[in-house]
C-alpha cells in the first residue's frame, strides 16, 4: 500500500531507491547536507526527468485527471454565456508580447505572399488572401486575455468572427475540432463549441490598428473564453478535423481545455 | 477502525480518559484534508512562481510539479480531493451537530481570557474533548478560510462562466491576491497548529487513533 502510494507521488521511481542512488553519486558533504534537508517533492520530480512508465505513476494519474478536466470544462461551457467585456480606458497600453520566444524572433509574414489554408472537413478548401479576408464584416471586442501563467491584460480586438467564416466555407461544425497552424509551427485546436462562440474571431486588427507584428500579424485567432496559449498569432492554416491534433503547449502538458 | 470506536465507546463509561475524542469521520477528513492542502500549496506556489504577485518566487525545493504545466496539472486534480472532502466536512459537521457543539460559543473575552492563559503556561489541555476559546475561534476562522480560498480559486479558473463570482472577488486580478492572502492565512495556521499538536502530542494521538 505505501509502495503504491510512493509511487504514486513519485512517477514510477521508488523514493527510496531513488534517494539512495542520488545519495550515492554524491561527494559526502552535499550528501549530508541532502539528507538533511530532506528529499524534497521539488528536488524528487526534478530528479525523476527521466521518467521510467509506468502504469500507475503519478504523471499518468495526472494526465488522467487533467482529461476528465477537459470533459468537465466542456461540460460547464455555455456557449451563450459571453466574456465580460471593458470600455476603451481599461486597455493595457502597452499591451504586453508573450510567446515561448522573443519578440525579436517573432514571425515576420509578408501580408502580400501569405494565404490561409482551409482544409479538412470544409466545402470550399481554396486559400484565403489577406484582401479577401479584411473585407469581412468586422466586428469589435475589448476583453480580458488571461495567461495560463497567471496575469491578465485588457485588449482591444477587431475581426470577423470565426463562426461566420466556418459558415461561408461550409465548414461541418458537427466536426469535433478546429485545428490551427501558424507561421512559427506553433500550432493549437479549439473544440468546436468554443470556435462557434460568439466572440471567439479571426482578428485582424489591435486596437483599431493593423495587426502589428508583435500582436500576430497578420492574423490572429482570439479566444476570450480561453487562456491566451490557445489564442494562436501568425495563423497560416485552419483545419477542420474531428481528429485530435493537440497543439505545442497542449502536447507538452498544459490543460487541453483551458477555459475561462 | 470501526471496531476500535466501538470498544472506545464501550470503555468510556467505566473509564472516561479513554473515551473518543476525535470521531473515526473527524480523522479521516482530516489526514485527506492534510494531504490535498500540502498538495495545493506546493503546486500553487508552482504557478505563482509563472507570474508572481510579490517581489519573490518560492524555492523549486518546495514547488510541486517542476514546471508550471505540472504544477497546473496537480493544482486541479488535487482541488477535486480538497473540495469533495471539504463537503463532506462541512456536511458531516452540520449534520452531526459537531460545528455546534464544539466550535461555539465564541465570546471576545473568552479568546483573550484562553490567549492569556495560554501564553502564561495556564492552559489547562486535560480535556480534549472541549475545544478552548482560542481554538473555536481559529477552527471557526480556517473554515471561512477554506471557503474563500476555494471561491477565490473557481474565480481564477472560470472568469467568463463564473463571471458573478468573479466579480464579487473585486474582478479577476483582484481575485487572484485574495487567493494568495488566503494560502498565506492557511500556512500561518498550519505553522502554528502543527507547533501546538507537538506541544500537546496527545492531541495529535487524539487526531490519530481517536483518543
Amino acid at each position: 500500500m505505501i509502495r503504491k502510494l510512493r509511487s504514486l507521488i513519485i512517477p514510477g521511481v521508488d523514493k527510496n531507491l531513488l534517494v539512495k542512488d542520488a545519495t550515492k553519486l554524491m561527494p559526502d558533504l552535499s550528501r549530508r547536507r541532502f539528507i538533511a534537508s530532506g528529499a524534497s517533492f521539488g528536488a524528487l520530480t526534478l530528479l525523476t526527468g527521466c521518467d521510467v512508465s509506468d502504469s500507475l505513476s503519478a504523471e499518468n494519474l495526472l494526465t488522467h485527471m487533467s482529461k476528465f478536466n477537459d470533459m468537465v470544462q466542456a461540460r460547464i461551457f455555455n456557449p451563450n454565456t459571453l466574456a465580460p467585456t471593458y470600455s476603451e480606458k481599461d486597455i493595457k497600453r502597452p499591451f504586453p508580447f508573450n510567446a515561448f520566444y522573443a519578440e525579436d524572433d517573432a514571425p515576420n509574414v509578408d501580408g502580400k505572399e501569405w494565404k490561409l489554408e482551409v482544409s479538412g472537413l470544409v466545402q470550399d478548401k481554396r486559400s484565403w488572401t489577406l484582401d479577401e479576408l479584411h473585407k469581412l464584416p468586422e466586428v469589435s471586442q475589448i476583453t480580458r486575455h488571461i495567461c495560463v501563467e497567471g496575469w491578465s491584460a485588457i485588449g482591444s480586438w477587431q475581426g470577423t468572427p470565426l463562426r461566420d467564416f466556418l459558415k461561408l466555407v461550409g465548414a461541418d461544425t458537427n466536426a469535433r475540432w478546429v485545428h490551427f497552424r501558424c507561421a512559427e509551427d506553433y500550432t493549437s485546436s479549439l473544440d468546436m463549441p468554443t470556435a462557434m462562440h460568439a466572440q471567439t474571431q479571426m482578428t485582424f486588427k489591435f486596437d483599431n490598428q493593423l495587426l502589428p507584428r508583435a500582436y500576430g500579424f497578420p492574423m490572429k485567432i482570439r479566444v476570450p473564453t480561453k487562456l491566451g496559449f490557445k489564442n494562436p498569432k501568425y495563423v497560416v492554416a485552419m483545419e477542420v478535423t474531428n481528429d485530435y491534433k493537440g497543439g505545442y503547449w497542449e502536447d507538452q502538458g498544459y490543460n487541453d481545455f483551458s477555459g475561462s | 477502525m470501526s471496531s476500535i470506536t466501538a470498544a472506545g465507546d464501550r470503555a468510556a463509561t467505566k473509564v472516561t480518559n479513554t473515551k473518543v475524542i476525535q470521531p473515526a469521520w473527524v480523522r479521516v477528513v482530516h489526514w485527506i484534508n492534510a494531504v490535498a492542502i500540502v498538495l495545493m500549496i506546493m503546486s500553487g506556489w508552482q504557478i505563482y512562481n509563472a507570474s508572481p504577485l510579490f517581489n519573490f518566487t518560492f524555492s523549486s525545493s518546495i514547488t510541486l510539479g517542476g514546471w508550471l504545466g505540472g504544477g497546473i496539472m496537480w493544482h486541479l486534480a488535487a482541488m477535486w480531493l480538497l473540495v469533495i472532502n471539504g463537503l463532506v466536512y462541512l456536511t458531516l459537521g452540520m449534520v452531526t451537530g459537531r460545528f455546534r457543539k464544539k466550535l461555539l460559543p465564541i465570546s471576545a473575552k473568552g479568546v483573550l481570557d484562553d490567549t492569556k492563559a495560554a501564553l502564561t503556561g495556564k492552559l489547562s489541555h486535560a480535556d480534549l474533548s472541549t475545544y478552548n476559546q482560542v481554538q473555536r475561534l481559529l477552527y471557526t476562522g480556517i473554515i471561512v478560510v477554506g471557503i474563500l480560498i476555494v471561491l477565490s480559486g473557481l474565480a481564477i479558473w472560470k472568469p467568463v462562466q463564473l463571471q458573478y463570482l468573479t466579480a464579487l472577488f473585486g474582478g479577476y486580478d483582484t481575485a487572484r491576491y485574495v487567493h494568495f492572502f488566503m494560502m498565506a492565512a492557511i500556512v500561518g495556521f498550519l505553522v502554528i497548529h502543527v507547533a501546538l499538536a507537538l506541544i500537546v502530542p496527545k492531541s495529535l494521538r487524539a487526531m490519530i487513533i481517536g483518543r
